[in-house]
C-alpha cells in the first residue's frame, strides 16, 4: 500500500527553481491499477522517482507499506525498491550483455535466493510473459515487444508490493503496446498492484482508476 | 554473488579485448621488468658470494708493499703462531712456470707455500699428501698439483710418485688436489702446481723475504682480534708506516660485496615497481572510462537493487583481475626469459626466488586494489535516478 502526503519536491534548473511536486497527496490500496497521467513537465516522473524509491522529497511523508522512506539510508532504499518495488521502463533497461534469463535473474541474485530456488522463478516469470523458449537471447536480439516483455518478467520475478511502469508502451508500435497492456491486465487480474505511468489517455483509460498531475499538483479522477 | 561479479568482471573484459590487453600491458612490462631485473642481481649475488665464500671466511690476507729494507722472514711469519688468537700462518707466492712430462709440456701456476696452506683454503686432496714443514725446511723438490695438470700431463690422477719437471728442475709428485668446481659451475681449466716457498725462492732466485701470507684464527669470532693483532704487529715491525701492508678480511669483502647487490637489488626492484605503478595508473584511467560508459548499467542496476558495496565490488573485482592477469602473463615471461638468459647467455645468470614473485603478485594486487577503489566508489556512488538519465 502507497500512502503518500503532502510531497514536495523542487530543482534547480538553470537558476531557476522548479517546483517539480507540490504538495502532493494520494493513496494507492494493495491490487489496484491506477494510472497517472500528465503531460510532459507535470512533474509525473518526479512522482515516479518518489514512488519507486529512486529519489527522496524535500518535504512531506511517504509510506510504502507502512513504513516511512524518508528515513531510509541509499542502501536501505535499494534494498526496498529489491524487494517491494518492479520497474519497467519505457525504453526497457536490459542489460544488453546478459541474456534475458540473466537479466530476470539479477535482482534475485541481489536478493540472495538460493540458486535452485531462483531457477524455478525465473523459469516461473519468462513463463507468465511467454518468453521462455527465449530465454538465452540477449536483449539484441529480442523485438521491442519482446524486451518489454522481459523487463516485465523481470519486474515480477520478486513478488513485488507494485509494479511500477513509466510509459511501458511508448517505445512500441500500437499492436505490441496492445499486447503489453493485455499482460499488465493478466498480471492484475492475478492480484499484482500496477502503477501505470503515462501522457496517453488511451493508455490511461484502460486503469481502474486515474491520478491526473498537473504543475505538480494531484487532481485525481475516478473512472 | 562475488561470483557473479567476477562472471561479470570476465565478461567485461574479453568484450574489449584490445583494450583490457593494453591496460594489461603496463601490469606485464611491469611485473617482467621487476622479476627478470631482481632475478639477475640474484644471479650476479650469488655467483660473487659462492666464489667469495669458496675462499673461506676465516683468514685474512696480509700483503706487504714496503718493507723499509727489512723484509719479514719465513721464521718471522711462522711464529706468528705463538699469538694466542692466530691458528696458523701460511706465507705464499705465485709464479709462472713450465711443467714437463715425458713429451707433455704445459705452462704452469705457481705457488710456493707451506704445508699450514691447505687447512687455510680449505683445499682437499684425492691422492697423496700435502706439503710438510719437513718439506719447507729442507727445500724438498716435491709438488702437489691439481687434477686438471695431472689429467693434461699425465691423462691420469693416480700419479704420486711421479717425477715431473717445473722450469728444469726434477720434481716428485706427492699429492693430487681433487677436481675442483669454481663458482660459475665449470672445473678450473687452470694447471696449477704447489711446491715448498723455499723451493719457489730458489727457483726464481729470490731471498725467502715473505711478501703476502694468509693468516687463519681460531674461529671465525675471533677474526677481528686476530685482525687487530696481527695490524698492530705490522704496524711496529715496519717502522709505524701503515699505508706499508695490508690486511684484507675476506668476510669484510663478503658484507661489502653484499651490501653492493643489496644496494642493487633496491635499485632496480625500485625502478620495476614504478613502471608497476604507472600500469596502475593504466588501469585506473580505463576504469574510468568503463565508468562512465556503464553509467547506464549501473543506474539499472541500482534501480533494481544493487547496493553501493555491489557495484562497488564488481568494478574492483574487475580492476583486480586486469593487475592480476597482467601479473601472471607477467610471471610466465619471466619464467621464459630467466630460462633464456641462462641458457643463451654465457656471463650473465638469472636466478628466479619466490620472493619475487610474492612480491611481484602481492604488489600487483595492492596496485589493483588501490587503483580500482576510486573508479569503483565513483560507480558505487552515482545516484540511481542520473544514471539512468545518462544517455552515451
Amino acid at each position: 500500500m502507497i500512502k503518500i502526503e503532502n510531497l514536495c519536491k523542487t530543482y534547480e534548473v538553470g537558476g531557476e527553481i522548479v517546483k517539480a511536486l507540490d504538495y502532493a497527496t494520494l493513496q494507492i490500496d494493495d491490487g489496484e491499477f491506477v494510472s497517472i497521467i500528465g503531460p510532459s513537465g507535470s512533474g509525473k516522473s518526479t512522482l515516479m522517482n518518489m514512488i519507486g524509491c529512486l529519489d527522496v522529497a524535500d518535504e512531506g511523508a511517504y509510506y510504502l507499506d507502512g513504513a516511512a522512506i524518508e528515513e531510509y539510508s541509499d542502501d536501505q532504499l535499494a534494498g526496498i525498491r529489491n524487494d517491494k518495488i518492479g520497474f519497467v521502463f519505457q525504453n526497457f533497461n536490459l542489460l544488453s550483455k546478459l541474456t534475458a534469463w540473466e537479466n530476470v535473474e539479477l535482482p534475485l541474485i541481489y536478493q540472495r535466493v538460493a540458486k535452485k530456488e531462483r531457477e524455478d522463478r525465473v523459469s516461473d516469470a519468462l513463463e507468465q510473459v511467454k518468453l521462455l523458449e527465449r530465454k538465452s537471447h540477449k536483449p539484441m536480439e529480442l523485438s521491442g515487444g519482446q524486451q518489454q516483455r522481459v523487463a516485465i518478467a523481470r519486474a515480477l520475478v520478486t513478488n513485488p508490493s507494485i509494479i511500477l511502469a513509466d510509459e511501458p508502451t511508448g517505445n512500441l508500435d500500437t499492436k505490441t503496446g496492445e499486447e503489453i497492456m493485455e499482460l499488465f491486465h493478466a498480471l492484475h487480474a492475478k492480484g499484482n498492484t500496477i502503477v501505470l505511468i503515462t501522457h496517453d489517455e488511451h493508455v490511461a483509460d484502460q486503469a481502474e482508476r486515474k491520478i491526473r498531475i498537473l504543475d505538480g499538483k494531484v487532481q485525481e479522477v475516478e473512472l | 554473488m562475488i561470483l557473479q561479479s567476477v562472471k561479470m568482471a570476465v565478461d567485461s573484459i574479453f568484450s574489449n579485448k584490445l583494450r583490457s590487453f593494453l591496460t594489461m600491458l603496463g601490469m606485464i612490462i611491469g611485473v617482467v621488468s621487476l622479476v627478470v631485473l631482481v632475478s639477475i642481481v640474484n644471479g650476479a649475488t650469488s655467483d660473487v658470494t659462492d666464489s667469495i665464500a669458496s675462499m673461506g671466511t676465516n683468514y685474512l690476507m696480509v700483503q706487504v708493499q714496503d718493507d723499509k729494507g727489512n723484509p719479514l722472514t719465513l721464521s718471522e711469519v711462522q711464529a706468528l703462531t705463538e699469538k694466542d688468537s692466530v691458528w696458523e700462518t701460511a706465507p705464499y707466492a705465485q709464479g709462472n712456470g713450465t711443467i714437463k712430462y715425458e713429451r707433455n709440456s704445459e705452462s704452469v701456476t705457481l705457488y710456493g707455500t707451506t704445508g699450514a696452506y691447505y687447512d687455510i683454503r680449505g683445499l682437499s686432496l684425492a691422492r697423496g699428501r700435502f706439503l710438510k714443514n719437513t718439506d719447507v725446511n729442507q727445500n724438498t723438490f716435491v709438488a702437489v698439483i691439481n687434477a686438471t695438470a695431472a689429467e693434461e700431463l699425465f691423462g691420469r690422477t693416480n700419479v704420486t710418485g711421479e717425477t715431473l719437471s717445473i722450469d728444469g728442475y726434477h720434481f716428485t709428485v706427492i699429492g693430487v688436489l681433487e677436481e675442483e668446481e669454481s663458482a660459475v659451475g665449470n672445473v678450473s681449466e687452470r694447471l696449477e702446481a704447489y711446491i715448498p716457498y723455499t723451493v719457489l725462492s730458489k727457483i726464481n732466485g729470490r731471498s725467502r723475504r715473505v711478501e703476502s701470507f694468509y693468516v687463519s684464527s681460531e674461529d671465525e669470532n675471533s677474526m677481528d682480534l686476530v685482525e687487530s693483532e696481527i695490524t698492530a704487529y705490522l704496524y711496529e715491525r715496519l717502522s709505524g708506516d701503515e699505508d706499508a701492508f695490508s690486511v684484507i678480511n675476506s668476510s669484510t669483502i663478503m658484507e661489502t660485496m653484499s651490501s653492493v647487490t643489496n644496494t642493487m637489488k633496491w635499485m632496480l626492484g625500485g625502478i620495476a615497481a614504478i613502471s608497476l605503478l604507472v600500469g596502475g595508473i593504466g588501469i585506473m584511467n580505463i576504469m574510468l572510462v568503463s565508468v562512465t560508459e556503464r553509467t547506464r548499467e549501473i543506474g539499472i542496476r541500482k534501480a533494481i537493487g544493487a547496493r553501493k558495496q555491489t557495484i562497488l565490488i564488481q568494478f574492483l573485482i574487475e580492476a583486480l583481475l586486469v593487475s592480476i592477469i597482467g601479473c601472471l602473463i607477467g610471471l610466465l615471461l619471466s619464467v621464459l626469459i630467466v630460462f633464456m638468459i641462462n641458457h643463451i647467455g654465457d656471463s650473465v645468470s638469472a636466478s628466479l626466488s619466490g620472493d619475487v614473485v610474492m612480491i611481484a603478485v602481492g604488489f600487483s594486487m595492492l596496485i589493483g586494489v588501490v587503483f580500482g577503489i576510486y573508479p569503483a566508489y565513483k560507480a558505487a556512488d552515482m545516484r540511481p535516478i542520473e544514471a539512468l538519465r545518462y544517455t552515451n
